[in-house]
Formats: structure tokens, C-alpha cells, sequence
């Protein structure tokens, strides 16, 4: 599977993805926010990061560069995307993906492991996870708290366009669990086609567990299934 | 010609640095402080002499990347 890595002046997490996907022997490049053609690809990577510096909004500058008009075209044609942490919120700003992040409810930058519950396992991004099932992820961002119109909100729940919520360890999707506002406790969303998927919390930081945990390997084994 | 841009969060969007803020003030003493909401401001010259079609160039960059409608309401005057 061909993999692109889309890299911003200010992305810290594009290295980290790009060893991910390469241990998970996906044939990767990385692209440069300038480049004005994406090489054939099956999958695209949004990493995270602070490109630009987070000027005016996190990712409104990014999702202006010449390569996301690119991103935005093999979107339409159904490619994956895959937005993470500032690659979600750049997603966000381009109108691929619906809402917007605003900051952390209680205003701290938060660099730490949390849990989420696999909602809905029936796409792409998550078939090798079971149902339900309650995964260690590391999140580590200022402005996590997805927030949508009631309207479009109702549609995300509806339509299962929601693939993972903040939970406790054990499962259970509480107001105590949500680290940052997110409306549901949301941690990541799809497109309607669910072939774009938006999430905070870092997945390729979990592909070796004697570094950190391996609950983020079945995330790439599934875009491989 | 110049104008000045206001960019202030929609009514219904959680305000958490201006709610900050606010207690900040309300904690210094300032009790009258009844409510504060933050926002962004720009100032923005533009190369082009007609008001109308001038204040229309400007809307459009308010439109394709200075605000984010979802969240945010602009207002523009000339200065």
C-alpha cells in the first residue's frame, strides 16, 4: 500500500507516523507542503504538529498550502485520509471534515495517555479492532475540544460517524473522561463516505510496546486489510 | 483604502480565555464586570479605490481565511 506523508514548516509528529506506517512495510514518501502533485497514493497522512506555528487558528494556514489542494481532489475521489492531532484540525479548516477544534476546555496544553472506546469498528481506519473495544492512546494537543452544530452532531451519532470517544479504562464514556470539552466526549470523526478519518489522539505513538503501548498497530493493519 | 476587522466568537461558542479573563477582573475588584467576551482584530490596506468593491475584497478574505464561520462573526468598517 502507497502511503504519503504531508509535512509542514512546524510538524513534529510527521517522522513518528512515517516509521509507523514504514514498520507496518506501507511504501512511503513524504511530501513537502509546496509540492504541487501527490505521488500515487492509497492512503494519506495529515500528521500532527504546529504547523505555522498555530498562527490565527491551529491548521487555517496549513490548510491553505499548495499540497492540501491535492489532498482535497484524491479526498473527493474516495483515497484515505488520515488526520492527526493538527492534521485533524487542518482537515477541519479545509471543509473535508465538518466542525471545528477549539481549545482545551480548562486551557492547558495536555501531553498525556488516555483511553477511548472503539464506537464503530465497520470502516477502513478501524476494522481490526473489536467492537467496544477500550485502547491506550497518547494525546498531546491545546485545542482538542471538537465542537459542531447540534444539527450536524445528531448526524455524526446517527450515521455512526464516530469512531472513537474519551472513555475510562474500563470503558465507560463519562464527563470525567473527556479531557478536553469535546462535544460527547468525541475524539475523532469521519466523512460521510468514511474514507477521511479526523482524530486526536496519537496512534502512531503506540506501535512498540516497549516503548509506550501497541494499541495503535491495529489502526494501520486495518488500512491494510 | 484601510479597514478594520473585528472578529468576535458566536454567541452559542464556549469563550474559556475570556471567561479567564473575566474572573481575573472579578477577582482584581471589578465588580461592576458583567460579562467578557475575547475575540481577534485586524487592520487590513488594500489597493483599490472604490468603497464597495474594496470592502468586498475584504469580505472575501474574511470568508477564505481570516474567520472561521463556524465559530466566529466578522464586521468590517472602513477607517
Amino acid at each position: 500500500m502507497n502511503s504519503s506523508v504531508i509535512v509542514f514548516p512546524g510538524s513534529n509528529c510527521d517522522r513518528d507516523i512515517a516509521v509507523a506506517l514504514e514498520k507496518l512495510e506501507f511504501k512511503n514518501t513524504m511530501v513537502w507542503h509546496k509540492d504541487i502533485t501527490l505521488p500515487k497514493s492509497d492512503l494519506i497522512v495529515v500528521p500532527g504538529g504546529f504547523s505555522y506555528g498555530d498562527h490565527l487558528r491551529s491548521g487555517a494556514i496549513a490548510a491553505k498550502s499548495n499540497i492540501l489542494n491535492e489532498v482535497i481532489k484524491s479526498a473527493n475521489d474516495g483515497c484515505l485520509v488520515l488526520g492527526i492531532c493538527n492534521g485533524f484540525q487542518i482537515l477541519t479548516e479545509t471543509g473535508l471534515l465538518k466542525g471545528v477544534l477549539l481549545r482545551n476546555k480548562n486551557l492547558k496544553f495536555l501531553g498525556k495517555d488516555i483511553y477511548v472506546k472503539t464506537i464503530n469498528n465497520n470502516n477502513k481506519f478501524c476494522n481490526k479492532y473489536k467492537q467496544d473495544q477500550v485502547l491506550k492512546f497518547n494525546i498531546a494537543h491545546n485545542e482538542g475540544n471538537y465542537f459542531t452544530s447540534l444539527d450536524h452532531l445528531k448526524e455524526l451519532e446517527d450515521k455512526n460517524l464516530i469512531p472513537f470517544k474519551y472513555c475510562d479504562e474500563k470503558g465507560n464514556i463519562k464527563d470525567e473522561n473527556n479531557p478536553n470539552g469535546s462535544l460527547n466526549n468525541i475524539a475523532g470523526i469521519f466523512n460521510d463516505k468514511k474514507n477521511i478519518l479526523g482524530m486526536m489522539p496519537h496512534p502512531e505513538r503506540m506501535v512498540d510496546q516497549m516503548i509506550s503501548g501497541d494499541d495503535g498497530i491495529n489502526l494501520f493493519k486495518s488500512l491494510l486489510n | 483604502m484601510k479597514f478594520s476587522i473585528k472578529v468576535t466568537l458566536k454567541k452559542d461558542v464556549l469563550d474559556p480565555q475570556g471567561k479567564v479573563v473575566r474572573q481575573t477582573l472579578q477577582n482584581m475588584g471589578m465588580d461592576s464586570l458583567k460579562s467578557l467576551r475575547q475575540g481577534k482584530y485586524f487592520e487590513i490596506e488594500v489597493n483599490e479605490n472604490n468603497e464597495t468593491k474594496a470592502k468586498d475584497k475584504v469580505e472575501d478574505m474574511c470568508i477564505k481565511l481570516l474567520v472561521n464561520l463556524i465559530i466566529e462573526d466578522f464586521e468590517i468598517s472602513k477607517i
